[in-house]
C-alpha cells in the first residue's frame, strides 16, 4: 500500500510540472516525521516507565526464588511455592488479607457516605465566603502528609498527655494505653481516613450536584418537596452513576492499602498488628526488617495478582454501567 | 404549627451552618493542637500535656531550630530541590508524552496510551522495584533516587491529555499551515494555551514531591540527603538525628516542643499551597473526576 503509493508519486513526478511533485513528497515527509517527532515526545516518558514499571514485572519471578542479593534475578536459587507458606498462617497471610479487605471496604463506605453527606451540605451554603472556609479545612488535611498526619494522632492519643486522654481523666474516666490497645484502631483508622480524604471526594461530588439540571429542583419545589425528599428522590438518584464508578474503582483497588496511614499513623506499633497490619505493611517489613525477601516478594506477587483480577472485574462492570468511564 | 417560610429557611440554614462549622473545627482541631505544642515550654508541655491553648507560651522550640539548624536546613535544601527540579522535569515530559498520545495524527498513540495506562492496572509491586532501584540502578543515597522514580504518573498524563484533546484543532491546523513542524506548535501554540492545566498539574506534583517520604525512607541512609519528611520520621523516636557535629553535647533539645514546632515548619509550604492554590486542586480534581 506505502510502497504503490511512493510509486505512484514518483512516476507522477515525472510527468507532472515540478513544483506540484515537489509538494506531494514534501506531504510524504512530513507525515513520517511527525510519527518520528510524537515519538520522540513520548520517548522520556516511556524511558522511565520502561525502567521504573516494566523491567521491575520481571522480578515477579523473586516470589519464587530463594533471593540473594550478590547472586541477583538470573542466579538466584528456584525453590517452587515454598515462599507461598506464610499465606495459610493465622499471624501473617490470612490476618493481612482479613484487615486490607476489612478496613478498605470500611473505608469505602464511610469516606462515600460521608463525603456526599459533607457535599449535600456544602451545596446548602450559599454565602460564598463561608463556603470557602468549610471547603478550605475540609480540603487541608489533602496537603499534609501521613508523617505528619501521625504526629496529629499522637498528639490526640499519646497516653500520658494526648488531649483524649486528658478529657477522659477530666471526666472521670480511666486513661486508655491507645498505642498498645489493637480493638481500638479499626475505628481510629476509619476516622483517620475520613479526615483526609474527605475534601477530596466532597469536592467530586459537588462538582457532581453542581451538573444536575437546577430545574428538576424548582419543579420539585413547586409540587411541593422538601429538601430532605430533594435529596434522596433528586441528588441521590442523579449521582448515582457517578457513585457507582467510584465505588468500583476503590473497590478495584481493594486489595492495596494506603501504606502511610497503615505505617505511620499507628507507628508500627507491633502490639496493633491484629488489627493495623495490611499486605502494604506486611510486605516491608519482611523486606526491610527482617530481611526475608522471598516472603516479602511472594506477598507482593499474591497482591499483584489478586489486585490485577479485582481491577479487571471491577472495570468489566463499570463498562456495563457505563462505557465512557471505564478505564479500558 | 406549621412555621412561615422565612423563618423555616432560617432554621434550615442554621442547622447547615452549625453542622458545617464542628466539621470544620473538627478537621483543624489536631493542627491547631499541633500548633500551641510548638508554642509551648517543654516543662509545661510535659506537665500539663497537649492543650488547645498553650498553658505557658514560649519560643523555645523555634528559638532552638534557628539556633542548631544545620540539619534543618540541609533538609529543607534536599526537599526544595526535589520539589522544584522533580516537578519541572516531570512536568515537562509528562506534557511532552500526553500531547504525543492526544494527537489523533499520532500513529502508534493507542500502543503509547496503552504503555503507559496499564501501569495504573498492574505493577510487579515493591520488591523487585526496590531491587531494581539498589541493585541493578544502584541510585541507593543519591539525589536522584528521590525524583526519577516519580518522573511519570500516568494519572497526570490522563489529565492532561484529557486537556490537550479538547483545544481547538482549528488553531492548531493554522499554525502547521503557516510552516510550524510539531515542536513548534508545541512549545509556541500549545504550551502557552494551557497554562492553567500545566499550572495545576505542576501544582499536585510539587505538592506530591514536598510531602514524600517513600522514597527516602526505602534508599536514603546518608544524613546530608535526607529530605524533611524523612527527618521529621527519624526524630520521630529519636531526637538526636538534630545533632549535627559541630554541635556541643550539652545542649539540651526540648524534644516534644522542637518535634512539633518541626512539624509546622514542615507543612508550612504545603498549607501555602492549599490556601492560594486551592482553586487549581479543585479544578484538577474536577477535570478527573467528570471527564466527560
Amino acid at each position: 500500500m506505502d510502497e504503490s503509493q511512493s510509486i505512484s508519486a514518483t512516476s507522477q513526478a515525472a510527468i507532472s510540472p515540478p513544483l506540484v511533485a515537489n509538494e506531494t513528497r514534501k506531504n510524504r515527509r512530513e507525515k513520517v516525521g511527525d510519527t518520528l517527532t510524537f515519538f520522540l515526545m513520548a520517548f522520556p516518558a516511556l524511558f522511565f516507565l520502561l525502567i521504573f514499571n516494566y523491567l521491575p514485572m520481571v522480578g515477579l519471578v523473586i516470589a519464587f526464588q530463594r533471593f540473594r542479593f550478590q547472586e541477583g534475578i538470573f542466579g538466584s536459587e528456584w525453590v517452587g511455592f515454598q515462599n507461598f507458606e506464610f499465606l495459610f498462617s493465622p499471624t501473617s497471610g490470612v490476618r493481612i488479607t482479613v484487615n486490607t479487605l476489612g478496613l478498605n471496604a470500611l473505608f469505602i463506605f464511610t469516606t462515600l457516605v460521608a463525603s456526599l453527606f459533607v457535599a449535600i451540605m456544602l451545596n446548602e451554603v450559599r454565602e460564598s465566603l463561608v463556603q470557602r472556609f468549610y471547603q478550605l479545612s475540609l480540603f487541608f488535611p489533602y496537603f499534609i502528609s501521613w508523617i505528619i498526619a501521625g504526629y496529629f494522632v499522637f498528639a490526640l492519643l499519646n497516653t500520658n498527655d494526648g488531649l483524649v486522654n486528658q478529657m477522659l481523666v477530666s471526666l472521670g474516666y480511666e486513661p486508655i494505653r491507645w498505642y498498645s490497645s489493637p480493638e481500638y484502631w479499626p475505628a481510629i483508622l476509619t476516622l483517620t481516613n475520613l479526615w483526609k480524604q474527605i475534601g477530596f471526594w466532597s469536592i467530586v461530588y459537588l462538582a457532581g450536584i453542581l451538573g444536575i439540571n437546577p430545574e428538576l429542583y424548582e419543579v420539585s419545589q413547586i409540587d411541593g418537596a422538601n429538601k430532605l425528599q430533594q435529596v434522596f428522590r433528586i441528588t441521590i438518584p442523579m449521582l448515582s452513576s457517578l457513585i457507582i464508578i467510584n465505588v468500583l474503582l476503590s473497590v478495584g483497588r481493594i486489595f492495596y492499602a494506603d501504606f502511610g496511614l497503615f505505617f505511620h499513623v499507628p507507628r508500627d506499633s507491633g502490639l496493633l498488628y491484629p488489627t493495623t497490619d495490611v499486605i502494604d505493611t506486611f510486605v516491608y517489613r519482611a523486606l526491610r526488617q527482617t530481611g526475608d525477601i522471598g516472603m516479602a516478594a511472594a506477598a507482593g506477587f499474591y497482591q499483584a495478582i489478586v489486585g490485577f483480577v479485582l481491577v479487571l472485574i471491577s472495570n468489566w462492570i463499570v463498562r456495563q454501567v457505563d462505557p465512557e468511564q471505564a478505564l479500558f | 404549627m406549621q412555621l412561615s417560610r422565612p423563618i423555616r429557611r432560617f432554621v434550615d440554614n442554621s442547622i447547615v451552618h452549625l453542622i458545617m462549622l464542628l466539621i470544620s473545627l473538627g478537621m483543624l482541631i489536631p493542627m491547631l493542637l499541633i500548633l500551641s505544642a510548638s508554642f509551648s515550654s517543654e516543662a509545661a508541655l510535659s506537665e500539663y500535656g497537649y492543650r488547645l491553648i498553650p498553658v505557658e507560651w514560649s519560643l523555645e522550640a523555634y528559638q532552638f531550630i534557628l539556633r542548631a539548624p544545620e540539619r534543618i536546613i540541609r533538609a529543607y535544601g534536599v526537599t526544595i530541590f526535589v520539589t522544584v527540579f522533580g516537578s519541572a522535569f516531570s512536568l515537562f515530559i509528562t506534557s511532552l508524552v500526553a500531547y504525543a498520545i492526544a494527537r489523533k495524527t499520532f500513529r502508534f498513540r493507542n500502543v503509547v496510551a496503552f504503555v503507559v495506562f496499564f501501569t495504573m492496572l498492574f505493577n510487579g509491586g515493591l520488591v523487585p522495584w526496590y531491587i531494581m532501584i539498589t541493585r541493578y540502578l544502584d541510585l541507593r543515597n543519591t539525589i536522584w533516587v528521590l525524583i526519577l522514580p516519580y518522573a511519570v504518573i500516568p494519572w497526570f498524563v490522563l489529565l492532561l491529555r484529557t486537556y490537550f484533546a479538547r483545544l481547538p484543532e482549528e488553531i492548531l491546523d493554522a499554525a502547521r499551515v503557516d510552516g510550524a513542524n510539531e515542536w513548534q506548535v508545541f512549545f509556541r501554540i500549545v504550551m502557552p494555551m494551557s497554562t492553567p492545566a500545566l499550572a495545576t498539574i505542576g501544582l499536585f506534583l510539587m505538592l506530591m514531591y514536598w510531602n514524600d517520604w517513600w522514597l527516602g525512607l526505602l534508599f536514603i541512609d546518608d544524613p546530608d540527603l535526607m529530605p524533611l519528611q524523612l527527618l521529621l520520621y527519624n526524630i520521630q523516636n529519636n531526637i538526636s538525628y538534630l545533632r549535627s557535629n559541630t554541635m556541643t553535647r550539652n545542649i539540651v533539645i526540648p524534644a516534644q516542643s522542637v518535634r512539633m514546632a518541626l512539624a509546622i515548619v514542615a507543612m508550612g509550604p504545603a498549607v501555602f499551597l492549599a490556601l492560594f492554590f486551592q482553586k487549581y486542586f479543585v479544578s484538577g480534581i474536577t477535570l478527573g473526576a467528570l471527564k466527560d
